[in-house]
């Protein structure tokens, strides 16, 4: 689906942030990103959204170089969940039926469909009664299913997620995770996203790419065995796991052969 | 003109409503502007006087190069004006970005000082003048809003510092050059008595053609207010509406200062007053702050011609009487919305 070929790229000179980057999404999966504060998984996602061009290297979205096409063909196939970047000042709804814009021709209206397919989008995601209201009044989880509803609304093939669940109460953690996998099982779309909520990464991902200093440190299916070892590696921490019927979980402590010398 | 209302989201029988009313307001306004002054005129005398070509007509005089250029003018300045704070509003995402407060009007009027010490007869450059000036402050702006994510609070105060800067050079050209500027009491604070038709002409084009381009970008704006960020990642070409965005509120402010001088706060308190009666959609902001506009400065300019009879207020001094007042109350009023936050 997506391939980064030896990609870099830096917002400073001789400070670069994604070195050598080479990286492959499948189609069709959840796939999660996880590293330290400032190793560049915020950056590889404006990548691939054609936010940011890469300096080196290459990233092939289907069969084509990403760096060719045009802003609003990529934003048919490439949709992008931003980390708490500014409140639009609108309503829900005109912020959902916006999620539009790729697929219309420039100065034109909205037709009867497109607000169809807006409310339709908005029913999904649970955030029809408040679609009146403007974007500012909602509640953090509130506004994080508007912001979902805007990328149901997008309905690209790839949808890419920064944090989705930061700042937002462990219930509403949990619904926004289930939304995002029901758009991977029922529409069959391709989610790629950066959480620091490892549990979550490890619940509900199909794959788990560790990064370090902008590159890959390591990449693991949840079920590895060695995923823990990795994890530990990289963060410094100890990892506990535990198994009821179900599920699996994990504690993570204050590892200790690492002082962090508070 | 009406067709992209058509297709307006929510509630669009109330923002046509809206929008309707205005219109009829402004009308009523035009007409109290047009019959009455330092003496009313009922509207009988003047149609029997300009139906009947009678020119010497001291009635037809009034009418012709007193009342019919102040209330156009009035009604253009504070049109462009509001117009051109909405959209300014929009571009930088921040509510008191106005063209009287980031410097956009001192900017235009420094430049028409400059143009009048250099070319003092040609009186045809001014509006250019003003227009380059009212650009270079809010590309200057656009800059400095671009190089660094700022907040939304240095970012008016990067504004403020321009402004200043450019009223400073306009008391420095005042000091030095007083005979540069006839009337400059009146620019600086803002007045239309010296108004008359053919100084409105340039002007006319520049800010009818601004408004209505401005209505053709609505959506384009609109989807800025979602943050630069998101607009481009629907796969919005941002700088490419911002600068237009920008020129066009530079032609609008700078229009007006060029026949008005420096009216204040009306780009501040008509979209304000738009959004709170009626949201943040700019397809009925836009049209809403240009109707709305054009009528408050119309109704102030009447004032400021009536209630000191035989003197005169420039209208500036009075629409910040007025504003003031208003725009405290509607901080006070909503400031449980973030509409005010800053």
């Amino acid at each position: 689906m997506l391939k980064m070929a030896g990609v870099s790229y830096s917002y400073h000179k001789n400070r670069p942030i994604i070195t050598n980057l080479d990286l492959e999404i499948e189609a069709g999966k959840i796939t999660t990103i996880a590293g330290p504060n400032g190793c560049g998984k915020s950056t590889v996602l404006k990548l691939a959204s054609r936010m940011l061009i890469p300096q080196t290297g290459e990233i092939i979205l289907g069969d084509k170089n990403l760096s060719h096409m045009s802003k609003r063909a990529v934003a048919r196939e490439v949709s992008i969940l931003f980390q708490n970047s500014q409140i639009p000042d609108m309503t829900a709804l005109r912020a959902v039926m916006a999620a539009r814009y790729p697929y219309q021709s420039s100065f034109s209206g909205y037709t009867k469909e497109e607000k169809e397919i807006s409310e339709c989008a908005m029913e999904l995601t649970g955030c029809k009664e408040f679609g009146r209201k403007n974007m500012a009044e909602l509640s953090g989880g509130e506004r994080q299913r508007v912001f979902l509803a805007m990328i149901y609304n997008q309905d690209t093939p790839l949808i890419l997620l920064d944090e989705p669940t930061t700042y937002l109460d462990i219930h509403v953690t949990y619904e926004i995770m289930e939304l995002i996998g029901s758009l991977n099982k029922n529409q069959k779309k391709t989610i790629v996203m950066v959480l620091h909520d490892l549990n979550l990464a490890l619940q509900y991902s199909d794959s788990l790419i560790l990064m370090n200093h902008g590159s890959i440190f390591n990449i693991h299916t949840p079920g590895d065995n060695c995923i823990l070892e990795s994890i530990k590696a990289l963060f410094g921490v100890e990892v506990r796991n535990f198994r009821d019927n179900h599920n699996s979980f994990y504690c993570f402590a204050q590892s200790a052969d690492n002082d962090i010398g508070i | 003109m009406f067709t992209f209302l058509k297709f307006s989201v929510a509630s669009d029988k109330k923002s046509l409503l809206f929008l309707m009313i205005s219109f009829a307001s402004l009308i009523v306004s035009a007409l109290l502007g047009l019959f009455s002054g330092a003496s009313f005129i009922p509207p009988s005398v003047i149609f029997e006087v300009l139906f009947s070509g009678r020119t010497q007509d001291p009635v037809y005089r009034i009418f012709m190069t007193v009342r019919l250029p102040r209330v156009l003018g009035a009604l253009l300045a504070g049109s462009g004006l509001a117009v051109s704070g909405s959209i300014l509003q929009t571009v930088f995402h921040n509510p008191l970005a106005s063209p009287n407060i980031i410097g956009v009007n001192a900017g235009a009027g420094l430049f028409v000082l400059i143009s009048s010490i250099l070319f003092p007869g040609a009186r045809d450059l001014v509006p250019f003048a003003a227009f380059l000036g009212a650009l270079l402050a809010s590309v200057l702006i656009l800059l400095i809003a671009m190089t660094n994510r700022m907040s939304q609070l240095l970012l008016i105060l990067s504004g403020f510092v321009i402004n200043s800067l450019f009223t400073a050079g306009m008391n420095a050209v005042l000091i030095l050059f007083p005979d540069a500027y006839v009337g400059a009491g009146n620019f600086l604070a803002g007045g239309l008595s010296g108004v008359t038709t053919d100084r409105l002409i340039y002007p006319t084009f520049g800010i009818l053609g601004g408004i209505l381009l401005s209505f053709c970008c609505a959506k384009e704006l609109n989807h800025l207010g979602l943050g630069a960020e998101r607009a481009s990642a629907l796969g919005m070409n941002v700088p490419v509406i911002r600068c237009l965005a920008i020129a066009i509120a530079a032609a609008l402010a700078g229009g007006a200062v060029s026949f008005a001088g420096l009216i204040g706060f009306v780009g501040l308190i008509i979209p304000h007053g738009v959004k709170l009666l009626i949201g943040t959609d700019n397809r009925i902001v836009l049209p809403g702050s240009a109707l709305l506009g054009g009528m408050f400065v119309i109704l102030c300019d009447l004032f400021a011609r009536t209630i000191f009879i035989p003197y005169e207020l420039p209208v500036g001094i009075l629409l910040s009487v007025v504003g003031c007042p208003f725009f405290l109350y509607l901080i006070l009023k909503n400031r449980n919305r973030r509409d005010m936050e800053c």
